[in-house]
């Protein structure tokens, strides 16, 4: 009897088997899911908020003590550095110790060149300073005013390959005409609130 | 200055001490061959005003610079 009902144990266990491992695997997937969730919460709690307003922080000493107080006056006052241009064509251009053109530099946005003379908008140049260690995929960016500083220095020290390596359109293609003019406008104003000069006509 | 996390220390030291010296030479060539750009901050002697001077080796870093700042290299935006 108690043979029979060992023999009968087994059979039904036999049966059961497949049934049982399947439950076993599915408890083991949802714990498994269980965990995950769990280690992005832990990740996302990691993460410091603080780190990009800190390294922007740092990118705005950077910035200070490398350019012009001039140059810094203007960025934390208008939010952009203005660059003269260095290559004139004829000896007439920079009269009156003017560059012939200049560049708006903005924290990521095309710089643009005008003449300073005119306010003729003359083109926007795009450039970026792209993550090289990051590869192709990689959409990290310097902080605005490194971005800033970065161009400061291309300009600077070598007007001719930087221009060469961005791209050129007329002005409006990323950048409104009438914000760029807008912008020339402050910078006039900010310019003889600090020389003490005429007042300026405002833009249309 | 770097992507995603802005300035960095890469290396310093002084350049009259040869082990300093030859740590900053290495650091200088591992960033120029990643890509990236050098610049010195610079005073222009004519008009006074503050500038860059470019970098593209060791030996042009000016006597008395007191630092290279490295940035990755422009390009077509």
């Amino acid at each position: 009897m108690l043979l029979a009902l060992l023999a009968l144990a087994l059979i039904a266990l036999a049966l059961a088997a497949p049934m049982l491992v399947r439950e076993a695997r599915r408890w083991r997937t949802r714990r498994m899911q269980r965990r995950v969730t769990v280690d992005n919460v832990l990740d996302a709690s990691l993460y410091d908020p603080g780190r990009e307003r800190r390294a922007e922080q740092r990118a705005r000493e950077l910035l200070r003590s490398c350019v012009n107080h001039e140059e810094w006056s203007m960025y934390r006052d208008l939010g952009f550095i203005r660059v003269d241009g260095r290559h004139a064509r004829r000896a007439a251009d920079g009269r009156r110790g003017r560059a012939p053109y200049a560049y708006i530099v903005y924290p990521h946005k095309p710089i643009v060149a005008y003449v300073p003379e005119t306010g003729q908008l003359l083109s926007e140049y795009c450039v970026e300073f792209p993550d090289l260690a990051g590869g192709a995929g990689s959409r990290s960016r310097l902080p605005a005013s490194d971005d800033v500083l970065a161009k400061w220095m291309a300009l600077t020290s070598d007007e001719a390959r930087v221009i060469r390596r961005a791209n050129m359109h007329l002005v409006g293609r990323q950048l409104d005409p009438a914000r760029v003019r807008r912008d020339l406008w402050r910078l006039a104003e900010w310019e003889r609130r600090r020389t003490g000069g005429p007042v300026s006509r405002s833009p249309r | 200055m770097k992507p995603g996390q802005g300035e960095l220390l890469l290396a310093e030291g002084d350049r009259r001490v040869r082990e300093d010296d030859e740590r900053l030479v290495a650091e200088f060539r591992r960033q120029l061959d990643e890509g990236m750009w050098a610049a010195v901050p610079t005073v222009n002697s004519g008009s006074g005003r503050r500038e860059a001077t470019l970098i593209r080796e060791y030996g042009e870093i000016p006597v008395g610079a007191e630092r290279v700042i490295f940035f990755p290299r422009a390009s077509g935006g």
